[in-house]
């Protein structure tokens, strides 16, 4: 709870970012999001200016702003904290948003199991209007109105893709869609949309208070500002922190209060595993990049049990409509089991292996490519661990007793 | 699937692209695979069909873009700039195989005893991969029950490798819906509402599914056994009708390119097989223009001259069963629409088994009435329980063009080196209107050449050159065509002369007239209909099921594509055009069969009494009720 005060977001004033936003011509505004260096916070790093470009520059009669809080990384849940916390900020960063492209319709597609939440904001929403921060002529002027909607997802991982998020939005299955076209040219109902995480419309609100130039100034050269962080598993003090880019897995790990880690994994089940020999390394997008997950392993974890958790999470999650993450999660499910079992075979190993990385490159979307990277990491830096499986099991066994 | 996300070609603006080291030149929006297909790469595909849009979700057709992480889907990619492509790398290459060592290890089925055996997409595939072990598996066990309660289709899960083109078949082409893609990762599969059996479900059995599914998870119910069963009993006479469709296509089934007709050819086969007389669909169809068409020359005269709305216009084609289906289920408070004319293949049944029986003194008990279709839902129509006016089941079996291609394959013969035979009498060689039945308009154009020249007593070659009616054909989906009454009309013809008294309130009249194919194009203006738009102003409307008409048929072999199905309608309009040269007659009322049959059994004229009790029908408002009938 004190961390709260010691974060940026709590520094901000509501009001504050919007009403600098709206002092400035749309391309300003556009102009300022790409000199603050802003990418985007949801894991995938994309420039948040080039996509509000892209999206100004397109002729439509209707534009729309969705801000994606279908937050379903195993280990995330910073996007909730910013909810409960800095709602505000979240709204502030649409409504820019919606200026410097022309939108005036924002979506919130809020995570199913987020549903506590919509109340509060549904109240928020209500009380912006009151104030004349949404609705028609906000904050006093001409021409620029935009309003706010939420829309619940249902729970499925995959509508955390945008396309997929799109198609769940157009009433149909969450599915990825074929790209190009990129939802800025043509997105929900086929109009130009801009969908943005939680975490960077919030920023974007922050960039308007302080000043491109300060964000721009924290980080390193290809990754500015802050992140969020949320940090789980084997640490004393799990929870939501905030980290300039660049920090090194080290100093995070030893704020959370990391217990004897032998790895961490970083960017949730689809993301990377660094070993304790790559601690150095540090969270940016030129390096170690995540939507936010830190998931500490300590010695007493057993790999098997960790990936057979996240290959099960995937196997159920795929949305079946490509053909190899729908079965190769499957196999590759099946595989880690037989690991466990001590019964598979050196040769299918390697089976498993030209099966990770054909996913990894044919996929249709993030999913799918990002399903195998735990098997494969886990294989790259742990053969040891995961191999010999009966003796193994003992071994840890004792382990944990132990401790 | 995503139809809103595709990129516009624009001829206007040529990208070079490379494609494995070679250049080439392609309009900007072209699809990366079409670009390498049209120039001579190879690119494999499963769940991309021509038909339908691009889900990009099977991973076969992968390419390596230069600059690009991951490998791209080239059936759904736009080129739009210049790029690199690499179709056989070594990512590529194997990440095809472990899709396809994926894909078998759940496909349980034996090819040998598989219907789609030597024209399975899966297997080809297969092959073309070299897969020699399968890593993950083969299954041997079946996991779902056999789905074989519908009349038409049968439904083989454990064959379905849930590429999803039944699903785009039944949505984007058919408007229908009938499958569904249900659930999630190892859970997803294409189901019917609430996982019924096809028969339960609004399936109107069109069978276009079957002809766009890669496997054997689709296939129509087989019925070459029972025909083979009735052929082997010396106490039967079994009989066969063949449709033109069937006849345009079926060489495809020996090896030949669309649009080598074996009408010919076929006749000498089926004797050759076993079946005692082979007729002429064709015949039936002059029948049911006469009797459609008087029909509708009643309905004219009601409506516009006597202001009885009992029956009202447009009047709707009956003659496809998929479509009747349809309208049964879509719009049942507008069934008076339709033509109550029974469809060639019912009309035939029904004659077979009374004026034929009477004719050779033949024992009705005694014969086996099939019909060679290129139809599945013709399965299902044959076995409503309305269609038993001559006291039996008029038409006994129907065998889609598929099976019967088998039954003469099993027999050893190879159609297209066969001599040619003509058909048996009494109901003799057809007229070329009958012929172009198999193709979209074509029902209309056959009875436009008969009204036409009913009214004005002139020869409709003198209206339209050729007696080509050229504006009803073609291959839009929605097609509207006016045909104009000329000032000056000739005297009623004897044999409708008891039902209306002159022509004068045609003359100068515009028959307008509209057609459709594809039961969505066929939704479009049932709807328009119903609303009171546009089409509610025309006279007559033709619709049929599948795409093309009967040629595009749910039976026809497999595969289909738009340029297949324009190669079959075209050897239907050449064979229509050789009528006229032989010296025989290209128009229905024209027909010696016919009008025989008019002098000697149905004596009261066409829609006179016996017709009614044998070529017309009614139909059932199904509405949203589902069930087995």
């Amino acid at each position: 709870m004190n961390i709260r005060n010691e974060v940026t977001f709590s520094t901000i004033r509501p009001r504050d970012g919007l009403k600098a936003a709206l002092e400035k011509s749309r391309t300003e505004v556009v102009d300022d999001i790409l000199r603050s260096g802003l990418k985007g916070r949801g894991g995938a790093g994309f420039p948040t200016g080039i996509k509000w470009k892209l999206a100004a520059e397109e002729k439509a009669d209707e534009k729309y702003i969705i801000c994606n809080a279908d937050e379903g990384e195993p280990g995330t849940f910073k996007d909730r904290v910013i909810f409960s916390e800095w709602a505000d900020l979240v709204f502030e960063g649409m409504t820019i948003a919606g200026y410097a492209v022309g939108a005036k319709t924002g979506i919130i597609y809020l995570r199913g199991e987020y549903g506590y939440l919509r109340q509060a904001l549904e109240d928020k929403l209500a009380a912006r209007h009151q104030e004349g921060l949404l609705g028609d002529k906000i904050m006093g002027k001409e021409g620029v109105s935009f309003d706010i909607h939420i829309h619940m997802g249902c729970g499925a991982y995959v509508c955390g893709e945008e396309s997929a998020l799109i198609e769940s939005l157009e009433g149909k299955r969450g599915e990825a869609r074929n790209r190009p076209p990129f939802p800025v040219a043509k997105g929900l109902f086929g109009k130009p949309t801009v969908v943005n995480n939680v975490e960077t419309l919030a920023w974007v609100a922050a960039i308007f208070a302080l000043g491109p130039d300060w964000f721009k100034h924290v980080g390193t050269e290809k990754s500015s500002g802050y992140k969020l962080l949320s940090i789980s598993g084997d640490v004393a003090k799990p929870g939501v922190y905030e980290f300039p880019m660049g920090t090194k897995i080290s100093a995070i790990l030893k704020t959370a209060g990391a217990d004897r880690p032998k790895a961490a994994v970083v960017g949730g089940a689809s993301g990377i595993l660094v070993p304790a020999k790559d601690f150095k390394r540090a969270i940016c997008f030129e390096d170690v990049s995540t939507g936010g997950s830190v998931i500490v392993l300590s010695e007493d974890r057993d790999f098997l049990d960790i990936l057979e958790n996240f290959q099960e999470f995937f196997a159920d999650e795929s949305c079946g409509q490509c053909t190899i993450c729908r079965l190769g999660n499957v196999k590759l499910l099946e595989g880690i089991r037989l690991l466990k079992e001590g019964r598979c075979t050196t040769k299918h190993l390697q089976k498993l292996c030209t099966l990770g990385a054909a996913m990894q490159a044919a996929s249709k979307c993030g999913l799918g490519q990002a399903s195998p990277n735990m098997f494969l990491s886990v294989l790259q830096h742990f053969k040891g661990e995961v191999l010999g499986r009966p003796q193994a099991e003992d071994h840890f066994a004792n382990k944990r007793k132990a401790s | 699937m995503n139809k809103e996300t595709t990129t516009k070609v624009d001829a206007t603006k040529m990208i070079d692209i490379v494609i494995d080291d070679r250049k080439i030149s392609v309009p900007s929006g072209t699809m990366l695979l079409d670009a390498a297909r049209q120039n001579g790469f190879h690119i494999p595909t499963l769940c991309y069909h021509e038909d339908l849009s691009r889900a990009g979700g099977c991973r076969l057709c992968i390419v390596e873009i230069e600059g690009q992480r991951a490998l791209t889907a080239s059936c759904a990619y736009p080129i739009t700039q210049p790029i690199k492509v690499k179709t056989t790398s070594r990512r590529v290459r194997e990440a095809r195989k472990t899709t396809l060592e994926l894909l078998l290890s759940e496909h349980c089925g034996d090819c040998y005893s598989c219907v789609r055996n030597g024209n399975c997409e899966l297997q080809s595939l297969a092959k073309e991969h070299g897969l020699a072990k399968l890593p993950f598996g083969h299954p041997t066990e079946k996991a779902f029950a056999l789905d074989t309660l519908s009349p038409s289709i049968v439904r083989d899960m454990d064959k379905c490798v849930d590429c999803g083109r039944c699903v785009r078949t039944c949505k984007e082409l058919q408007g229908i819906g009938v499958f569904e893609t249900v659930g999630r990762g190892n859970r997803k599969g294409i189901s019917t509402f609430q996982n019924k059996p096809m028969a339960e479900v609004g399936c109107i059995n069109c069978g276009q599914c079957v002809n766009r599914c890669p496997t054997g998870a689709l296939t129509e119910k087989d019925s070459t056994e029972d025909v083979w069963a009735a052929i082997n009993d010396p106490t039967k006479h079994v009989v066969i009708q063949t449709a033109p469709a069937p006849r345009a296509a079926v060489g495809e089934e020996f090896g030949l390119d669309p649009g080598n007709a074996m009408t010919w050819e076929l006749n000498t086969a089926l004797r050759q097989i076993g079946f005692d007389k082979v007729f002429d669909t064709n015949f039936t169809a002059d029948l049911t223009i006469l009797e459609e068409g008087t029909e509708l020359i009643l309905r004219l005269y009601k409506n516009l001259v006597e202001k009885d709305t009992s029956q009202p216009l447009p009047q709707f084609t009956s003659c496809c069963p998929g479509w009747v289906k349809f309208f049964e289920h879509v719009h049942p408070e507008m069934l008076a629409h339709v033509s109550s004319a029974k469809s060639p293949q019912q009309m035939f049944g029904a004659l077979i088994k009374t004026w034929y029986a009477q004719l050779n003194d033949i024992d009705p008990e005694s014969i086996v009435s099939v019909s060679l279709m290129p139809c599945s839902a013709k399965k299902f129509e044959c076995n409503r329980p309305e269609m038993r006016d001559s006291g039996l089941k008029d038409v006994d079996f129907v065998l889609t063009t598929r099976e019967c291609a088998k039954m003469i394959r099993e027999a050893g013969i190879h159609l297209p080196s066969l001599p040619k035979s003509d058909f048996d009498d009494p109901f003799g060689t057809a007229t070329g209107s009958g012929v172009i039945f198999g193709n979209t308009g074509g029902v209309m154009e056959a009875a436009l050449r008969s009204v036409l020249e009913f009214v004005t007593g002139l020869k409709v070659e003198d209206i339209f050159e050729n007696a080509n009616i050229l504006p009803v054909r073609g291959m839009e989906g929605c097609r509207f065509a006016e045909v104009k009454v000329p000032e000056k009309v000739g005297p009623v013809p004897p044999m409708i002369a008891h039902l209306v008294p002159n022509w004068e309130w045609l003359a100068g009249q515009t028959l307008r007239v509209g057609i459709a194919h594809g039961t969505k194009n066929a939704r479009k203006i049932l709807d328009d209909v119903a609303d009171g738009g546009f089409f509610s102003t025309c006279h007559f409307i033709e619709v049929m099921a599948c795409p093309g008409g009967c040629i595009g048929g749910g039976g026809q072999p497999i595969p289909t594509s738009p340029a297949i199905r324009q190669a079959r309608a075209d050897a239907i309009y050449k064979e229509d055009l050789a009528y006229g040269s032989k010296g025989s007659v290209r128009k229905s009322h024209e027909n010696p069969a016919v009008l025989r049959i008019y002098k000697d059994f149905l004596t009261e004229g066409p829609c006179g009494p016996k017709s009614h009790e044998l070529l017309h029908t009614s139909y059932w408002p199904r509405g949203k009720f589902i069930g087995s009938w």
